[in-house]
């Protein structure tokens, strides 16, 4: 045997081996079954309080990765109550791409912090883009997750400090640069500040948390920031990826402070300053952030429940520094059914049980009237 | 006549003493470089090894997807990141190998010196240089905004072409210039025609370079992250199809466990995940080297 | 002559002779002598049976050798096949840079600052004002960085693994060093934030208290994130890449000339610099290339590490600042692509990278093709 041969038929063995390997791995592996994973609800448990149809199919999501954790725990949930018989898949890709891909078509529903536009921002008016893509049906903004954003900081020895939104836009816009400026140590008289530098923290990438502190800071700010609210930060600092990367940064940066959602902040024992919004010094807490909540007005029309947030002038004992995240939905238009595993999802995400889950998580539960009115839209998608 | 040569013996010297330094010195160096090479590479190993090694000796972690299990959660494996990962980059090398091997036949073979030899050149150094997002970004707006394509695994192999083409293409036509000139004459001069001298004697001879050009592309490829958050998402299900839906490749599932404190069971499935690249790569290497040895023709 | 005569006439010739101008061809394991032609000759030669011997030797005049006809198809469909695929390449990079580019000029045409100075970037809304100096500065350092650490510590490793170790020795080494360029970039930028960044402030501390008057080394508030240690990241990441390619070509180095540089007393050092570089320095400068290509392009370990600076701040060369690479910025930014405009701007700055990538390939190309005409 010559040695091309003897060299193509070694090769043509291994090519066959290499592809018999390649078939048995495609024919080996499946899910694992949700009964098995641990922390998971048991299935059919009595805590079905709101009959779940568990319809079949695939429904696609995308958006904001601030309400991930939650809508992930959520997901596993509903699939464990009812059997795994749908394939529910979000991706926190991040509320503007995922407002893009819904009115693309590319998913079933977008997740944002920020309801639909409804101005043109460089010639595309949201609101109208999503009508089209639930050919011609209004999209329905749904609040489903509130999440309220913490101001962590690190500072040696400091177990409690107090702030409102004028100082933390001063702080965040390079005004106040010391921990012992004044204006701190007004609002508390007991601490012993130091006198370093403030090194503040924000998200390098584009993000909806960003957008909604600036929000906050815009409108309860006095004055104080005078940059309009933007995913992208408009402020000082140093720049960090993602919410992990400026929780890392600011645990291990001495004397630094910044924004970042409730769940990280509190999965990375960062200590978390009190917001005095005019009534006095408020924790964040479940409770604080849903009477922040209550105060919300609805500003959408019939089953659109967007929400105007109220910032400042809160009652007592309320933390106004929070941010809703929307589910967008189609309110009739999307696929029999799509539609129809969107309907039991939403119906399970919104009711009493699930949303009690949140406040482990990082998150709070929506109060009871606006709960109430999220379940009747979510009934009322065709 | 006698002769009247002396008789010394063949004094060898030793080098002169600048010589010797820079000898030593030159090996010095090079010990050193291989040390400092040596050095992060087995750090860097460590830290996944170290991190990630539990999750792999499980069956589970090979046989399960990620459905159902949340950051929070243990359980599940990475079955479909590896299937995805790996039918990306083979579709991916199934398209770059061929271009790229023919497109160095083409620069060494045929047109040494030719106008469009390097207009192929140049056309490859401005390739070469493409950031995997922009890549990523050329084949979102041409398949997904101007076609109207959803998310697909093809679109991402597409995209990884433009990444894996310049590695194979520069490594074999290294490989194929290093080629001496005196084999293909002599293959010429015995009437062989032009293509079964490329085929049967330049490209065994050059084999195992172009195996090592094909096996860095594929690496690089496998590890890209980029391209397949914005072209395919993450799956966390097992999806076989390449033209249709998300998928879930071990990249991404590294990128959507990396956000998570270190407390959480999803944190060392990221490290778990990152080791199953590892050794899928140094899998695929050794085939490739193994290929290489049994096909690179011996003397006789 | 039958064939099998003149097979293992030719046979005979090559290894008796040991021909010189049969350069041996080196694999990657031993040196051998190859000897393709008599096996190519042995399948491939059409050569028609040999004239049958005439019955009457004395009567015909022997014939010439009849050469076959060579098969012009094979090459033609090879050669268009070739050129076909020469051709794709050019085709797909000229439409990527025409579609990217098309993209890109609505934005171009409606920015307010200049372009290639402007350190500002806001593209939200509908003022754009964006400017890709800064852009610029922190790629081509941390990239230059990058080949100045990887370069000369990849040559040495090259060089070591085909020179100095023993070839049993070197096999397993160089399997060891390619599986560096398994590891996924994601990871190594996880690993730069998390344990090289704190690993390196205390030399970053230090360079910064001896050279800090420096500009380059001046200090910054935040080591961890700077372009100093996704340097390192970046000069481990492109090792593997110039490494591979480096010691293959090392490889291939004509044993003759080795042995006749040996043979005049050379030291290993002076075979090396007068046979093994010199023929290598092609395939050498190719490989840094591939590696600032990698460099320059790499996204997710630099957006993972670097630290970005805030807007409106003002400028500081220091290498222990953070800062925005072309690749990191469109990355860290790539959700929240709501408009053309806005993509527009990002693909812009991708669309330099092309241009700075393409420009260093040309001067390096110009200087290798230089040296070895001398």
């Amino acid at each position: 045997m010559t040695m091309n041969r003897l060299v193509s038929s070694r090769v043509t063995q291994l090519a066959a081996l290499a592809a018999l390997a390649t078939l048995s791995l495609t024919a080996c592996g499946s899910d694992p079954n949700s009964a098995n994973a641990s922390g998971g609800a048991e299935p059919g448990s009595s805590a079905n309080a709101s009959g779940l149809g568990c319809p079949a199919g695939k429904l696609s999501g995308e958006g904001s990765s601030a309400q991930a954790n939650a809508i992930n725990e959520m997901i596993a949930d509903y699939n464990a109550e009812c059997g795994d018989k749908a394939t529910i898949e979000y991706n926190p890709t991040g509320s503007g791409a995922g407002i893009k891909s819904f009115y693309n078509g590319l998913v079933d529903f977008a997740g944002s912090d920020s309801a639909l536009k409804t101005q043109a921002v460089d010639g595309v008016v949201e609101a109208d883009k999503a009508k089209e893509r639930c050919q011609g049906n209004p999209a329905w903004n749904l609040p489903m997750v509130v999440g309220p954003v913490a101001f962590a900081y690190n500072v040696d020895g400091l177990d409690k400090l107090v702030l409102n939104a004028e100082t933390l836009a001063q702080i965040f816009n390079g005004t106040i640069k010391t921990w012992n400026d004044p204006k701190i140590a007004k609002l508390n008289p007991d601490a012993k500040l130091p006198s370093a530098n403030i090194t503040v923290f924000f998200r390098s990438d584009e993000s909806g948390t960003t957008e909604n502190t600036t929000k906050f800071l815009k409108s309860a700010g006095n004055g104080a920031w005078k940059d309009e609210p933007a995913k992208a930060w408009t402020g000082t600092g140093e720049g960090k990826n993602k919410s992990s990367g400026v929780a890392e940064a600011t645990a291990s940066t001495k004397n630094s402070i910044t924004y970042i959602e409730w769940s990280y902040a509190k999965d990375n024992n960062l200590s978390m300053a009190q917001l005095d919004s005019g009534n006095g010094p408020v924790e964040l807490t479940g409770e604080s952030v849903a009477k922040a909540v209550s105060e919300a007005k609805v500003k959408g029309t019939d089953n659109d429940l967007s929400l105007e947030l109220k910032y400042s002038d809160t009652q007592k004992g309320a933390y106004p520094a929070l941010l809703v995240t929307y589910e967008i939905v189609c309110s009739k238009g999307l696929a029999p059914e799509s539609t129809a595993i969107l309907k039991d999802f939403l119906t399970y995400f919104s009711s009493t049980v699930a949303q009690k889950k949140l406040p482990d998580l990082g998150y709070a539960p929506l109060p009871s009237d606006l709960q109430s009115k999220v379940q009747a839209s979510v009934a009322a998608i065709q | 006549m006698t002769a009247t040569t002396t008789d010394t013996p063949l004094a060898l010297s030793r080098p002169s003493g600048v010589r010797t330094l820079k000898n030593a010195l030159a090996t010095v160096f090079v010990a050193l470089a291989t040390v400092l090479t040596i050095i992060p590479l087995a750090w860097v190993l460590a830290t996944v090894i170290i991190k990630g090694y539990r999750l792999l000796l499980t069956p589970t972690w090979w046989l399960q997807s990620q459905r159902g299990i949340t950051p929070r959660r243990e359980g599940g494996g990475a079955y479909h990141a590896i299937v995805g990962t790996v039918e990306m980059a083979l579709i991916c090398a199934a398209i770059a190998v061929p271009l790229g091997v023919m497109g160095a036949i083409l620069l060494i073979e045929y047109g040494r010196g030719t106008k469009i030899a390097r207009g192929v050149s140049f056309m490859v150094d401005i390739l070469s240089g493409i950031p995997s997002i922009v890549a990523a970004l050329f084949i979102y707006a041409l398949f997904i905004t101007i076609f109207g394509l959803g998310r697909s695994a093809i679109a991402v192999s597409f995209a990884l072409v433009l990444l894996m083409l310049p590695v194979v293409l520069r490594s074999t036509e290294e490989m194929l210039k290093l080629v001496p000139d005196s084999l293909r004459e002599a293959s010429y001069s015995l009437g062989v025609p032009k293509w079964k001298t490329i085929v049967k004697v330049v490209i065994p001879t050059a084999f195992g370079g172009i195996v090592t050009g094909v096996m860095l592309g594929v690496a690089r490829v496998m590890g890209e992250t980029a391209p397949l958050l914005i072209l395919v998402s993450y799956a966390v299900g097992i999806n076989f199809s390449p033209t249709s839906d998300t998928m879930g490749a071990l990249p991404t599932m590294i990128n959507a466990g990396r956000d998570q404190p270190p407390q959480f069971p999803g944190y060392e499935r990221v490290w778990a995940a990152a080791l199953t690249l590892i050794i899928i790569v140094m899998l695929l290497n050794l085939l490739a080297r193994f290929i290489a040895r049994a096909t690179t023709l011996k003397e006789k | 002559m039958t064939d099998t005569d003149a097979t293992e006439k030719v046979q005979q010739e090559h290894t008796a002779a040991d021909d010189p101008s049969l350069s041996p061809v080196v694999d990657h394991t031993e040196a051998h002598l190859h000897s393709p032609v008599p096996t190519v000759l042995h399948h491939e030669h059409h050569e028609p049976a040999p004239a049958p011997t005439p019955a009457r030797p004395a009567e015909r005049a022997p014939r010439g050798v009849k050469l076959a006809k060579i098969s012009r198809t094979g090459d033609r469909v090879f050669r268009s096949l070739a050129t076909t695929s020469g051709l794709a390449i050019v085709l797909l990079v000229l439409f990527v840079g025409f579609f990217l580019l098309a993209l890109a000029l609505p934005s171009l045409r409606a920015d307010q600052d200049n372009f290639l100075t402007s350190r500002t970037w806001t593209v939200a809304g509908n003022e754009l004002r964006f400017g890709i100096a800064g852009l610029f500065w922190t790629t081509v350092l941390s990239s230059i960085l990058a080949m100045a650490m990887a370069v000369p510590v990849a040559l040495g490793v090259a060089l070591c693994l085909t020179q100095y170790l023993h070839k049993r020795v070197s096999g397993p080494v160089s399997f060891v060093v390619d599986l560096l360029a398994a590891v996924p970039s994601i990871i190594f930028g996880l690993w730069g934030l998390t344990v090289l960044g704190p690993f390196l402030a205390p030399a970053a501390a230090w360079l910064i208290s001896t050279i800090g008057w420096i500009p380059l080394f001046s200090k910054s508030v935040d080591p961890k994130g700077s372009v100093f240690v996704a340097s390192v990241v970046l000069a481990i990441m492109i090792l593997p890449i110039v490494i591979a390619i480096s010691r293959d070509v090392f490889t291939q180095t004509p044993r003759d000339h080795i042995e006749a540089a040996l043979a005049l007393g050379a030291t290993r050092w002076e075979v090396i610099r007068t046979a093994v570089l010199p023929h290598g320095r092609s395939g050498v400068v190719s490989a840094s290339m591939l590696g600032l290509g990698r460099a320059l392009g790499e996204t997710i370990a630099v957006m993972i590490i670097l630290t970005t600076p805030p807007q409106g701040a003002p400028f500081t060369p220091s290498i222990f600042a953070g800062g925005e690479t072309f690749a990191s910025k469109i990355a860290n930014n790539a959700a929240e692509f709501d408009s053309p405009s806005k993509t527009g701007a990002y693909i812009a700055a991708g669309l330099v990278l092309f241009v700075v990538t393409f420009a260093v390939n040309a001067i390096a190309r110009i200087v290798a093709e230089r040296g070895a005409k001398s």
